[in-house]
């Protein structure tokens, strides 16, 4: 069975990427494992140890070796751990590189910092540019119930953290995500019916407090 | 078996990016036909086959829909032909751990010979070239761990993160000359500085490295198309 013994997942509790762990080990079964919360403005000596290069959470350490990066945990966890379940990676390597894909797709183009730094023109280009990218995952999805295909998986997991931002960024960018992207809204309802997912993400309305004092802390 | 006509591989001779991909195939002995891109007037081939970021590499097998990103791609041949010439390990976290170090390669390692590049003045230069040092330390004492005394990180022969990193060799030669200074030397990085002339003679490696040209005629076109000074 899944063994939670010498599980440790460092993390901030607003991290998307910390949320994608989460998710995975959740899947897994793997619960009971130690979660250590770091505050970013006072990094713990652990996790200056677990992840020198990058001093960044999460990082899991699973038998006292660290794994860094949230993509590559979730596919160490994937590894790891098998259960019942359909893997959370395709078995089929065509499809297990259209979830890489999408995975790698939220890392490397979607940026929304822009939609709470700026005003005026530039907010208005930072809004577009981001319900554009969101729109790009609505096409993917298509009509199949998650990004890949039939089951939850590796894709959805790399995803459906940016979830949690869309109520701060809807009421600080006056945007609707909803009215623009309704399919994408479906599947993100879809996925929280999952309880690996609605427990595994932080609440919207603390993420918009969160965010309300990052903007205050700009000046 | 992958014959001639069932993987194609869209790619530019002076792309790092394409360059590992083809190491991979050459180790996996995949025949393959490679087809040239113009990324100063992309093709509708390219734009339509990686709309989200319009880059090469691209590889095609069959009729499947294209595979994008270079790291994707060669996790997809690794799946394809796993009995030949394994290129990740089958372990988790040493799977894990060469994912990790081809992310810090890729993500933090090489962007810096573009910052160099896009740096203006002697000060700001000086700064990047001491962040790329400092890279190259680290790589040094990764390569130490992955290669356990042995000639490369995949121990006794080429493995995956001799294919990440291997592929800048070209590029870091011409970075070295034209900024006066060593990424990889015999006194900080002596291994790395051993595994560079080893593995540019490497036979999956060494036809596909590109000469000079290439490179200083897509340097050429960085300077035209994205000058320096320029965000």
């Amino acid at each position: 069975m899944a063994g939670s013994d010498d599980v440790v997942l460092l993390n901030f509790w607003a991290s998307p990427f910390g949320a994608r762990v989460k998710i995975a080990l959740a899947e897994k079964g793997v619960v009971n494992y130690d979660y250590k919360e770091e505050k970013l403005a006072d990094k713990s000596s652990l996790l200056l140890k677990m992840n020198p290069v990058h001093k960044k959470v999460p990082v899991l350490i699973h038998h006292g070796k660290p794994i860094c990066e949230s993509n590559i945990i979730v596919q160490y966890i994937d590894e790891t751990w098998q259960n019942d379940d359909p893997p959370l990676l395709p078995s089929d390597p065509y499809l297990k590189a259209q979830a890489r894909f999408w995975a790698d797709f939220v890392d490397s183009k979607v940026r929304f910092s822009g939609i709470w730094r700026t005003k005026g023109e530039e907010q208005e280009s930072a809004k577009k540019e981001f319900i554009d990218l969101l729109k790009v995952l609505e096409g993917q999805l298509g009509e199949k119930p998650y990004l890949i295909g039939e089951s939850f998986g590796y894709a959805d997991i790399a995803v459906i953290p940016l979830s949690c931002w869309f109520y701060a960024l809807e009421t600080v960018g006056k945007m609707n995500i909803g009215q623009e992207c309704p399919k994408l809204i479906e599947w993100v309802e879809r996925c929280m019916e999952r309880e690996s997912v609605s427990k595994s993400l932080p609440d919207p309305h603390k993420i918009y407090e969160y965010l309300l004092e990052k903007m205050k802390k700009l000046g | 078996m992958a014959t001639k006509s069932e993987i194609k591989l869209l790619g530019t001779p002076a792309s790092p990016y394409v360059n590992r991909v083809q190491f991979v195939l050459n180790l996996k002995s995949i025949e393959y036909e490679y087809i040239e891109e113009n990324l100063a007037c992309k093709s509708e081939l390219l734009l339509t086959s990686n709309p989200v970021h319009k880059k090469i590499p691209v590889l095609f097998h069959a009729n499947k829909p294209p595979i994008c990103e270079s790291l994707i791609i060669i996790e997809y041949l690794d799946e394809i032909k796993p009995d030949v010439h394994r290129i990740l390990p089958s372990n988790p976290i040493e799977r894990a751990d060469n994912r990790f170090w081809a992310n810090y390669i890729d993500n933090k390692f090489y962007p810096l010979y573009e910052e160099l590049r896009l740096t203006l003045g002697k000060e700001g230069k000086e700064l990047i070239k001491k962040q790329i040092i400092e890279g190259s330390v680290l790589l040094e004492e990764a390569f130490m761990k992955f290669s356990n005394e042995k000639a490369y990180f995949g121990g006794d022969d080429i493995g995956y993160l001799d294919v990440v990193l291997g592929c800048f060799l070209a590029w870091t030669k011409f970075v070295e000359k034209h900024n006066e200074f060593k990424v990889f030397d015999d006194v900080r990085t002596p291994r790395l500085a051993e595994w560079t002339k080893r593995i540019w003679s490497h036979e999956a490696v060494k036809d596909v490295i590109p000469g000079n040209e290439p490179i200083v005629n897509f340097y050429m076109m960085l300077q035209k198309y994205k000058p320096p000074g320029a965000v």
